[in-house]
């Protein structure tokens, strides 16, 4: 990459850049001729598109397991619906008041977290989503509990008009997200999470930039978490907190294909789409979609992105 | 009373949070794997001996050791087929094959997890257990299956340290944890070392996931906590450390039995999460952790 060429006209010579603009533009068609349970799925997948893609951000920098994105998203999902319950304010406030939570999360999960390596990290990551878990379950006067709590606004009840905020939401966030990993600073995060030793004797200061890619992480899900709420009008632990859907997010994004943040579309949509797609078959169903992701881990690491894109896998 | 009640309860539970945490520990000391198949892998060896028992009407004896027996083969399965495949692979830079290997082992939990709860349903199962009746111990009205499984648990775990420490292959082992790569300077063959090892941990899953039916028993809904148990008791005691997740197992199991009977059944597992919490904070390396 040459540091001599403006942003902007990098940006317009991308290839992916322009076959990013193509998919949306096709995609934003999608209402005008697909019926409404399908703009559904995708909606969903749009948002666990963005889970998938605020992970891939955190790994790729941080370069540890985040076993728990649910954290992040529980908390914006929850505050803003227990907020939007006590005191109905305006949606907008409901969304930032989440996306701040997450923040505040994740900053709080950050700092055990960034003193530990290896696997301990992945471990603090899933305490935290336990510990979230349990407070949901014992506070359920405030919380809803194992039940769950519904929320008595919603953005909209036309599936059109979620389906677009969505993939407009997606949109933006993948291309922040993007733009960021291309960019000099990602860059510096990317050299600190593969060699932090190395980056800290280049004289980058690892801790700091790790925290900021946790803090972007933590808004982006918790913004999404919030917004998912809104749409689905109702949140839960089984849907936003608990550690099997922040496996699914873990999924998504390694089997769109790690650290390329735009993997994590593919991954959701390929996850949530199959999910719906083989539901009926039962049980069977979650089985298939499991052994399919384990193929693709073990057969193509680079995962559905590096076989679109063929990628010549690293040595 | 109530104090002789929870010692005895803790103690059985305990054992078996120990046998299985053991497992998890001896495959990331020395393997270098966190098997997030843990749980599954158990479930599969009660499930086994369920159907051993009902199925093919096998006696309680036959049925444990076939169910120890499918945990041992399992095992085998996870190495050969999930964990072996990505280690050696050179399509993945080494620092991604932990995150690599955590999620496949992470996603053939899940596929196990299903195809049982798909043949089987998710009720829970229960294996007949091979000791029966009430024992009055200390004036407290105990199954004898409990003590039963205390003194298993121990006794596999004694068996485990006499194999590790006396014997050669043992502590071949036990240096492969340590130096790998010194091990083979030694002549002696690592892949050997390996499959021993998943082995090993398949015995020991095969037992504790047989004792556990027996005890418990299990659905296909005990797989996650499971694995998530044996995981914070490991770390805890210290990744690495066998004598660490005996002890934080006793810890574990004591938190659990107290909160259970003074409290209530429904917190059981807070203060060991809050313990678990303290740690990270304090002391990231668990109680005798190497790292």
């Amino acid at each position: 990459m040459n540091p001599t060429t403006s942003l902007a006209s990098r940006i317009i010579s991308s290839r992916t850049v322009w076959i990013c603009l193509l998919v949306v533009v096709v995609a934003s068609t999608l209402p005008l001729y697909v019926s409404g349970y399908i703009l559904g799925l995708l909606t969903i997948a749009y948002y666990f598109a963005v889970f998938a893609m605020s992970w891939d951000l955190l790994f790729g920098f941080a370069g540890e397991v985040n076993f728990g994105p649910t954290f992040l998203i529980g908390l914006g999902a929850y505050t803003a619906g227990i907020l939007d319950n006590l005191y109905q304010p305006p949606i907008w406030l409901c969304l930032v008041a989440g996306a701040l939570a997450a923040v505040a999360g994740g900053v709080v999960l950050a700092l055990p977290a960034l003193r530990v390596r290896g696997p301990y990290f992945g471990l603090t990551t899933l305490v935290a989503v336990l510990i979230l878990q349990n407070f949901v379950v014992v506070a359920a006067s405030f919380t809803g509990g194992e039940i769950g709590l519904t929320v008595p606004d919603v953005i909209s009840i036309d599936d059109g008009v979620n389906y677009w905020i969505a993939l407009g939401f997606m949109a933006v966030s993948g291309a922040i997200l993007y733009a960021l990993s291309r960019s000099p600073v990602g860059l510096i995060l990317q050299a600190s999470g593969q060699d932090a030793i190395q980056a800290g004797a280049l004289g980058f200061n690892v801790t700091k930039h790790k925290l900021t890619a946790f803090i972007i992480s933590a808004f982006f899900s918790g913004l999404a978490g919030a917004l998912l709420v809104f749409y689905l009008g109702a949140a839960s632990v089984g849907t936003f907190v608990d550690v099997t859907v922040g496996v699914q997010v873990i999924i998504a994004a390694v089997l769109g294909g790690r650290r390329t943040i735009l993997g994590g579309v593919l991954g959701a949509v390929f996850l949530i789409g199959a999910g719906e797609a083989l539901r009926p078959l039962g049980d069977l169903s979650t089985f298939i979609v499991s052994a399919m992701a384990l193929a693709v881990v073990l057969l193509f690491p680079s995962g559905l992105l590096g076989l679109l894109t063929r990628t010549r896998d690293a040595r | 009373m109530l104090f002789w009640q929870i010692l005895i309860d803790g103690f059985a539970i305990s054992a078996l949070y120990a046998l299985g945490a053991t497992g998890f520990t001896l495959i990331f000391g020395v393997s270098g794997v966190l098997n997030l198949s843990h749980g599954a892998l158990m479930v599969t060896a009660v499930v086994a001996a369920w159907v051993a028992g009902g199925d093919f009407g096998l006696n309680t004896y036959l049925g444990a050791t076939f169910g120890v027996f499918v945990g041992f083969v399992m095992s085998l399965l996870t190495y050969f087929v999930v964990v072996r495949p990505l280690q050696q692979s050179n399509k993945i830079r080494e620092e991604e094959k932990e995150i690599f290997i955590l999620t496949a082992t992470l996603l053939w939990g899940i596929m196990i997890s299903e195809l049982i709860a798909y043949l089987y349903t998710n009720n829970a199962k229960t294996v007949l257990p091979i000791v029966e009746g009430v024992v009055m111990l200390v004036g407290v009205r105990t199954p004898a299956n409990e003590i039963f499984t205390a003194i298993v648990c121990w006794l596999v775990i004694g068996v485990l340290w006499l194999l590790v420490n006396r014997t050669r292959a043992g502590k071949a082992v036990l240096a492969a944890s340590m130096n790998p790569r010194g091990v083979t300077l030694l002549g002696i063959e690592l892949s050997w070392i390996y499959i021993a090892v998943w082995a090993v941990y398949g015995v020991l899953v095969g037992i504790a996931g047989v004792l556990l039916g027996m005890f418990l028993g299990v659905s296909s809904y005990s797989v996650g906590p499971l694995t998530a148990s044996a995981f914070s008791i490991v770390v805890l005691g210290g990744l690495g450390s066998v004598s660490g997740s005996l002890i934080a197992a006793y810890v574990v199991g004591y938190l659990e039995t107290m909160t259970a009977y003074l409290v209530s059944p429904a917190f059981r597992t807070i203060p060991a999460l809050l313990l678990l919490v303290a740690v990270m904070y304090v002391r990231p390396r668990g109680l005798l952790g190497r790292r």
